[in-house]
C-alpha cells in the first residue's frame, strides 16, 4: 500500500488540479453511497438515487471526456468519433446485461434475447458468445474499441492522414457504424438497442445498493483512468506526443515512428472509452444506436473544450459543468438548449481557447504578480 | 569522457565524436570502403511538370564537409528531402554508404540509420524545456512501448548538459523551447542534431538570422565535426561557405552546374553567368 | 394468308353490324348522350353506335366515362351528365358543353348501367375512336391498351389504322400487338414470323408470351426462335437496366456534387472546414419552401425565384458566419469545425423554433414531375434529369466564374499564397467574406435542387455533411474538377451496390471504401503537388 501510495503522490506531484480532482472523487465515493442509503429519505441531507445515478452518468462521461483530452489535449488528434468507443464499450456490457436477462424476457427464451426471439432467430450468432461471463464482457469492453482504434489508426496514422481529414474520417466512422447498428441483421437490437436489463453479478440493477455500487465504480474508474493518464503523459511517451503534436515531421527526423506513438495513444483512450461506456449502459439501462451519432462525439468535444484541454482534470470538469447545464436546460428550457450548446461551441473556441481552466490559471498567474 | 567535457566551447566537435551511444536499430553495416558516404544518382523529382531535380548526380565522402550552393529554386531543399525520405524521386537512385537503398526506407528509419537533418526554418519542440528537447533527440531506444517507462540514466544526463554547454543554453535548460530566440532555437536545434550522433548531417542554412558572432561559432562548430561526420551544408551566405568549404557543389535548375574548391567554382563562367546574368 | 383474309372479311362484316345495324336517323351529339341513357342493354348499345358514328371529339371522354361508371343521370331531371367523385358529393360537367354543373349529393343522380357485352361495345368503340384520334400519344395509348389482348374485332381496328398510321413509333407499336396476336395463329409459319416480329420488343406482356411459347410451343423450330428472342430481349433489358442504374447513379452523384462544390470552395480554396454546410443547404431548401407559401397560385415559376434567392439567403447567412465567426480562427481547422458546428446547431434549432420542427411540403411544379418515357424499359423522372442538367450549369458557372472572373483571379491568388495575395494590394479579407459568400450561396441552390428529391425538415444538412465531405477528400481538395469525378463515381458506385446489399449497407461499403481509399492516396484522387501541398 506503501507503494502505491508514493507512486500516486509521484503522479500527481505538482500536479494541483490532479490532487484536488483524487480528493474530491475520494470525498463522493464515500458521501454519496452514504446519503443515499444511510440518510432517510425525509431527510434534508438525502440524496436521491436519481441524482446519484445521474452524478455517476456524469462521472463516466467524464471518464469519456478524459480519453478524448488525452488525443486531442496532447497530440492534437481531433477525433470526432470518441463516442463510437464509448458506444461499443457500452454494447459489450449491454451484451452481458441482455444474457443475464435469461428466461425473464417476454417470449421467456433462455438463450436468446428477446429481440432474437421476435426476428425469428433459432439461435445465438457467434459473436454474442461468451457474454454470458462476465469476464469475458469486461475483456470486450476494452478489446473491441481498441481493436476498432487500432485498425483505424494503423491506416490512418501510417499514411500520415492528419488534421480535419482525420477528424472528418472519425466521423465518418462513427457514422457507418450507426447506420450499421441501426441495421436488425447485426444482431444487436436494431434501433432499439439493447435494454430492459435486469441485474448485474446477480445484484438487481433496480436496487438503490447495486446503483451505488456502479456510482463508487464510477469513481474509481475515473480516478484509475486519471492516474493512468497522468503516468502517460508524464512519461517519455507523453513528451513525444506532445512534441509530434506540433512538429509530426520534426519527431520523425530524429528518429521517431510517429505512427506507432498515435496508435498507442489512439489505442489507450480508446479503451477508457470503451469503459466509459461499459459503466454507463448499466446506469442509464439502454444502449441503443444513437450513441453512435456523430452529433454525441462532437458534443464530448465541447465538454473538453469548456474545461481546458490538454490537462486532463480540465476534461473532467468540462464534462461535469456541461452535462450538468444540459441537465437543467432540458429540463428547464428544452428549446434553449440547442441554442446554448451551439453558443458554447462558438463562444469557447473564440473566447477560452484554453477553457475554463485556462482562464482561472491566467487569473491565478495575475494574482500572483 | 569527462575530461573531455571539460574542454573548451570552441572545439565541441571533440566531445561529439567521442559520444558513447551507437545506432541502435541499424542491422545492416554502413559501408564506405568505396569513399563515398552518399550517393545521388541521377535523381529526379518533378512537381506538376516543373523539374526541381533533373538527372541529379552527387556523391558525398565520408567524413567530408560539403557546401552546396544555388539560387532559389535550384532544388537544395528538395535533395535534402529526397536524402531524408521526406520526397520520393520519380527516378534515380539514392543509397547510403554501399548497400543501403534509402529510397526504401521510411524517414524515422533514415533517421535512426544516422542521417540527422536541420531544417530550413527552426523546428524544435516548441511546448517542451530545453532540456526534454535534447532528451528527444537523443539516440536511444526510440520506440513507444520503451518510451513508455524510460528512465534517464546518469550518463545521459551528463551528456545533455555536454551539449546544453556546447551549444550555450545552459541556463535555458528548463525554458519552454517556445521562448527561445530565433538564434537560440537555431542553436538548440543543431544541438538536438548532435544528441542524435549521427554520421551524416544535412543542415539547412544554419547561420540565417544569425548574428556575426553566432555564425562565426557554427563555422568553427560545423568545421569540427568534419573527419568522422559528414555534413552538407545548404547556405546562402556566401561568406561563410568561403569560411567553411572544402569543396563547394553548385546546384542550378535541378542538376550539378559545378564543383570544386571555391576558388575553381567563382571562376566557372557558367557559374558567373548563372549567378550574374548574361 | 388465307386465314388472315378471312379474319379481315369476318371483321368487316362485324363491323358493318356494330356500325350500320340501327335504324336510328343522324342526331346531334347532345341527343346522342341523352339516348345513352336508355332503358335497355340493346337500346344502348344503338345508342353507342350512333354516338360513335358521329365522330364528334367529345365523345370518347363520354365513352370512357360509360365504361369507367362516370356517365350518370340526374334524378330531377335524367340529364346525362360526367361525375367526378369530390368530398362533398359528385363533381357534376356537361359532357356537351363541358360545362360546370356545380356539386351534387350521391343520392341526386344514378349511374347509367352497363353489362359485359356493352362493356367489351364499350371498349371496341373508345379504342377505335381513340386510334383515329388526331392526337399521337392518345393513338399510342389506345394500341398500348389493346396489346395482349386483341379480338377479331380490334385486329381489323389495328390493322385499318396501321394502314392510315404516319408515326413510326405507333406503327411499330401497332405490329407488336398484331404479331403478338400472331403468335396464337395456328400455322406455326404464322407463328414463326410473329415471334421474329416480336424479337426487339420490351413490353413484359410480349416476353411473358414468348417465354410461354418458348417453354411450350408445339413447333420446335418456333420454340427455338422464341427461346433466341427471349433471350435477345433479356440482353437488351440487362442493357437498359444498367443505362437506369446510372442514370440513377448520376443523378445521387449531381446531388452530392451539389452539396459538395460550395465545400469544396470554402474547405479546398480557404481551407476552411464549415461543419454548417449543410444547414446552408437546409436554409436554401426552406427558402424554396417560403417562396412556394408566397406565391402559391404561381407555383410553376417559384424556381425560377428560389434559385436566386435561396442562393442569396445562403450567401447572407454565409457571410455573416465567415465575418462573425471564422475570420477570428484562421489557421485554427480544428477550432474552426468546432465553432461552424456550433453554428449548425442554432441554425437547426433556429429553423425548429420559427417555422417548424416537423417537415414542411415543397410542392413539385408540373414541369418537373412525370418521367421521360424512353421506352417500355427505360423511363427517366424529370426532376431528377433536371436536377443533373441543373448541376451541371451550375458547375460550369463556377468554374467560370473561378477561371474568367476578377474575384476567381483573386481567389486562387489567396488560396495559393495569402501573403503574397495580400502583398499585390488584394483584400483579402474581402475575397475570404466573398468566397465563403459563394461557397454558402451555392449550398443554397443545392438546397433548392434537394427540396424537389428529398423531404425538407431541419435535420436535412446532416444527413449531407459527411456525404459532401467524403466527396470532396475523394477527389481531392481544392479541385472542382475532382469534386465533379468524385461526386459522379461516388453516386453511380453507391447505386451499383445498392441492389446487392440494401441502400444503408451500401452507404456503409462507400464510406469504408473511402476510409480505406484515403489510406492509399491522402490527398485524394487528384491531388495538389508541390510545395504548396506540402504543408
Amino acid at each position: 500500500m506503501r507503494t502505491h501510495n508514493s507512486l500516486i503522490s509521484k503522479l500527481v506531484q505538482s500536479d494541483r488540479g490532479g490532487s484536488v480532482l483524487l480528493a474530491l472523487l475520494g470525498i463522493a465515493m464515500v458521501l454519496v453511497p452514504l446519503l443515499n442509503l444511510a440518510v432517510p429519505e425525509s431527510s434534508a441531507l438525502h440524496l436521491s438515487t436519481y441524482t446519484m445515478t445521474l452524478l455517476g452518468k456524469y462521472l463516466a462521461f467524464a471518464l469519456l471526456a478524459l480519453a478524448l483530452d488525452l488525443v486531442w489535449g496532447y497530440c492534437g488528434i481531433l477525433s470526432l468519433g470518441h463516442g463510437a468507443f464509448f458506444a461499443l464499450g457500452g454494447y459489450a456490457m449491454g451484451m452481458y446485461l441482455m444474457r443475464q436477462i435469461g428466461e425473464r424476457g417476454v417470449y421467456g427464451n433462455a438463450e436468446l434475447p428477446d429481440f432474437m426471439v421476435f426476428l425469428n432467430w433459432q439461435e445465438l450468432p457467434w459473436y454474442w458468445f461468451g457474454f454470458d461471463q462476465f469476464w469475458f464482457a469486461m475483456l470486450m469492453v476494452v478489446v473491441v474499441p481498441g481493436l476498432l482504434a487500432f485498425a483505424f489508426g494503423w491506416l490512418a496514422f501510417r499514411s500520415r492522414v492528419t488534421g480535419v481529414y482525420l477528424s472528418i474520417m472519425t466521423q465518418a466512422l462513427t457514422f457507418a457504424l450507426m447506420l450499421a447498428f441501426f441495421r436488425n441483421e447485426m444482431g444487436f437490437g436494431g434501433n432499439n438497442g439493447l435494454t430492459d436489463f435486469k441485474d448485474i453479478l446477480g445484484f438487481d440493477l433496480q436496487a438503490d445498493t447495486t446503483r451505488a455500487g456502479l456510482f463508487v465504480a464510477s469513481a474509481l474508474a475515473l480516478a484509475l483512468g486519471y492516474l493512468l493518464s497522468r503516468f502517460v503523459v508524464n512519461s517519455k511517451f507523453g513528451r513525444v506526443i506532445v512534441a509530434l503534436r506540433d512538429a509530426e515531421s520534426r519527431a520523425r527526423f530524429i528518429g521517431y515512428k510517429v505512427e506507432m506513438y498515435k496508435v498507442g495513444l489512439f489505442v489507450f483512450s480508446a479503451m477508457l472509452a470503451g469503459i466509459a461506456g461499459a459503466l454507463y449502459v448499466p446506469q442509464v439501462g439502454i444502449i441503443n444506436p444513437g450513441e453512435f451519432s456523430p452529433l454525441n462525439s462532437i458534443e464530448l468535444v465541447i465538454w473538453v473544450a469548456v474545461g481546458g484541454r490538454g490537462t486532463l482534470y480540465g476534461a473532467v470538469l468540462g464534462a461535469l459543468l456541461v452535462n450538468y447545464a444540459k441537465t437543467y436546460f432540458t429540463g428547464a428550457f428544452p428549446e434553449i438548449w440547442l441554442f446554448a450548446l451551439g453558443a458554447l461551441f462558438v463562444l469557447v473556441t473564440i473566447l477560452l481557447p484554453r477553457g475554463v481552466i485556462g482562464v482561472l490559471r491566467r487569473k491565478q498567474a495575475e494574482t500572483a504578480t | 569522457m569527462s575530461s573531455e567535457a571539460n574542454l573548451p566551447h570552441d572545439i565541441p566537435g571533440a566531445n561529439f565524436s567521442a559520444a558513447p551511444q551507437s545506432r541502435v536499430a541499424d542491422p545492416e553495416v554502413l559501408d564506405t570502403t568505396h569513399g563515398p558516404i552518399l550517393y545521388l544518382e541521377g535523381v529526379t523529382v518533378s512537381f506538376d511538370g516543373f523539374k526541381a531535380l533533373n538527372n541529379l548526380s552527387l556523391y558525398i565522402d565520408d567524413g567530408e564537409l560539403r557546401c552546396i550552393i544555388g539560387a532559389n529554386g535550384a532544388g537544395k531543399t528538395t535533395m535534402m528531402d529526397v536524402i531524408t525520405g521526406k520526397t520520393r524521386p520519380d527516378s534515380g537512385s539514392v543509397f547510403f554508404g554501399q548497400t543501403i537503398n534509402l529510397l526504401e526506407l521510411s524517414e524515422t528509419d533514415i533517421a535512426q540509420r544516422g542521417i540527422g537533418r536541420k531544417f530550413q526554418k527552426p523546428t524544435v519542440f516548441e511546448p517542451l524545456s530545453v532540456f526534454e528537447n535534447l532528451e528527444l533527440a537523443m539516440a536511444t531506444d526510440k520506440r513507444a512501448w520503451v518510451s513508455l517507462f524510460a528512465k534517464l540514466t546518469g550518463e545521459q544526463r551528463d551528456r545533455i548538459d555536454e551539449v546544453l554547454t556546447i551549444i550555450g543554453l545552459t541556463t535555458e535548460r528548463q525554458r519552454r523551447a517556445g521562448q527561445l530566440s530565433h538564434g537560440q532555437k537555431q542553436w538548440l536545434e543543431i544541438g538536438m542534431l548532435l544528441m542524435q550522433n549521427p554520421r551524416v548531417l544535412l543542415v539547412d542554412e544554419p547561420v540565417a538570422g544569425m548574428t556575426a558572432q553566432e555564425v562565426e561559432r557554427t563555422a568553427e562548430l560545423l568545421l569540427s565535426l568534419g573527419g568522422r561526420h559528414s555534413v552538407v551544408v545548404v547556405e546562402h551566405d556566401m561568406e561563410f561557405v568561403r569560411s567553411i568549404a572544402n569543396i563547394v557543389t553548385v546546384l542550378h535548375e535541378g542538376s550539378v552546374l559545378a564543383e570544386g574548391s571555391m576558388s575553381k567554382v567563382q571562376n566557372d563562367p557558367r557559374v558567373i553567368e548563372v549567378y550574374l546574368g548574361e | 394468308m388465307s386465314l388472315l383474309i378471312r379474319y379481315l372479311i369476318a371483321s368487316i362484316l362485324l363491323w358493318s353490324c356494330v356500325a350500320h345495324a340501327e335504324p336510328v336517323a343522324p342526331l346531334d351529339f347532345a341527343a346522342a348522350v341523352q339516348a345513352l341513357n336508355a332503358d335497355n342493354f340493346t337500346a344502348k348499345e344503338q345508342a353507342i353506335a350512333a354516338l360513335a358514328a358521329l365522330g364528334d371529339e367529345r365523345t370518347r371522354v363520354v365513352l370512357i366515362a360509360f365504361q369507367e361508371g362516370n356517365l350518370q343521370y340526374r334524378k330531377a331531371d335524367g340529364k346525362v351528365v360526367l361525375v367526378r367523385e369530390v368530398a362533398e358529393g359528385y363533381q357534376l360537367t356537361d359532357p356537351i358543353g363541358e360545362t360546370d354543373l356545380g356539386v351534387v349529393g350521391k343520392r341526386d343522380v344514378k349511374k347509367i348501367t352497363i353489362n359485359n357485352a356493352l362493356r367489351r361495345v364499350l371498349r371496341e368503340a373508345i379504342a377505335r375512336l381513340s386510334l383515329t384520334s388526331k392526337r399521337a400519344d392518345v393513338r399510342l395509348t389506345a394500341v398500348g391498351e389493346l396489346t395482349g389482348n386483341l379480338d377479331v374485332a380490334a385486329v381489323t381496328l389495328l390493322e385499318r389504322a396501321r394502314a392510315t398510321e404516319q408515326d413510326a413509333e405507333i406503327i411499330a407499336a401497332i405490329d407488336t400487338a398484331l404479331a403478338l396476336n400472331a403468335v396464337n395463329s395456328a400455322t406455326p409459319s404464322v407463328r414463326l414470323e410473329a415471334v421474329a416480329a416480336l424479337q426487339g420488343s420490351l413490353l413484359p406482356a410480349v416476353r411473358n408470351r414468348l417465354n410461354s411459347v418458348a417453354e411450350g410451343d408445339a413447333d420446335a423450330a418456333v420454340k427455338q426462335a422464341a427461346a433466341r428472342a427471349v433471350k435477345s430481349i433479356e440482353t437488351k433489358l440487362e442493357r437498359y437496366a444498367l443505362a437506369e442504374t446510372v442514370f440513377f447513379g448520376l443523378s445521387l452523384g449531381s446531388v452530392l456534387l451539389l452539396a459538395a462544390i460550395g465545400l469544396a470552395i470554402t474547405f479546398g480554396v480557404m481551407g476552411v472546414i464549415n461543419m454548417a454546410h449543410g444547414e446552408l443547404i437546409m436554409l436554401g431548401a426552406y427558402t424554396t419552401y417560403l417562396v412556394q407559401q408566397a406565391m402559391p397560385q404561381y407555383l410553376e415559376y417559384s424556381m425560377l425565384v428560389a434559385v436566386p434567392a435561396a442562393f442569396l439567403v445562403a450567401g447572407a447567412f454565409g457571410i455573416a458566419i465567415e465575418r462573425g465567426v471564422i475570420r477570428f480562427l484562421y489557421g485554427r481547422p480544428l477550432e474552426t469545425l468546432l465553432a461552424t458546428f456550433g453554428i449548425s446547431l442554432v441554425l437547426q434549432q433556429l429553423v425548429r423554433t420559427t417555422i417548424s420542427a416537423q417537415n414542411v411540403t415543397v410542392s413539385n411544379p408540373a414541369w418537373m414531375s412525370g418521367s421521360w418515357q424512353i421506352n417500355a424499359a427505360l423511363s427517366l423522372t424529370y426532376n431528377r434529369l433536371y436536377i443533373v442538367i441543373f448541376t451541371l450549369l451550375v458547375f460550369a458557372a463556377l468554374l467560370l466564374l473561378l477561371k474568367k472572373s476578377a474575384l476567381g483571379l483573386h481567389v486562387r491568388a489567396v488560396a495559393q499564397n495569402r501573403s503574397m495575395a495580400r502583398a499585390m494590394g488584394i483584400r483579402t479579407e474581402w475575397v475570404d467574406a466573398l468566397t465563403f459568400g459563394l461557397g454558402s450561396g451555392i449550398a443554397g441552390v443545392a438546397g433548392v435542387a434537394l427540396s424537389q428529391l428529398t423531404n425538407v425538415g431541419p435535420n436535412m444538412g446532416q444527413a449531407y455533411i459527411i456525404d459532401s465531405f467524403m466527396v470532396v477528400v475523394f477527389g481531392g481538395v481544392g479541385n472542382l474538377w475532382g469534386a465533379l469525378v468524385g461526386a459522379f463515381s461516388l453516386g453511380v458506385v453507391n447505386k451499383f451496390l445498392e441492389p446487392y446489399s440494401g441502400a444503408v449497407l451500401a452507404k456503409i461499403l462507400v464510406l469504408v471504401f473511402i476510409i480505406l481509399f484515403i489510406q492509399k492516396r491522402p490527398r485524394g484522387l487528384f491531388p495538389q503537388k508541390g510545395r504548396a501541398a506540402e504543408s
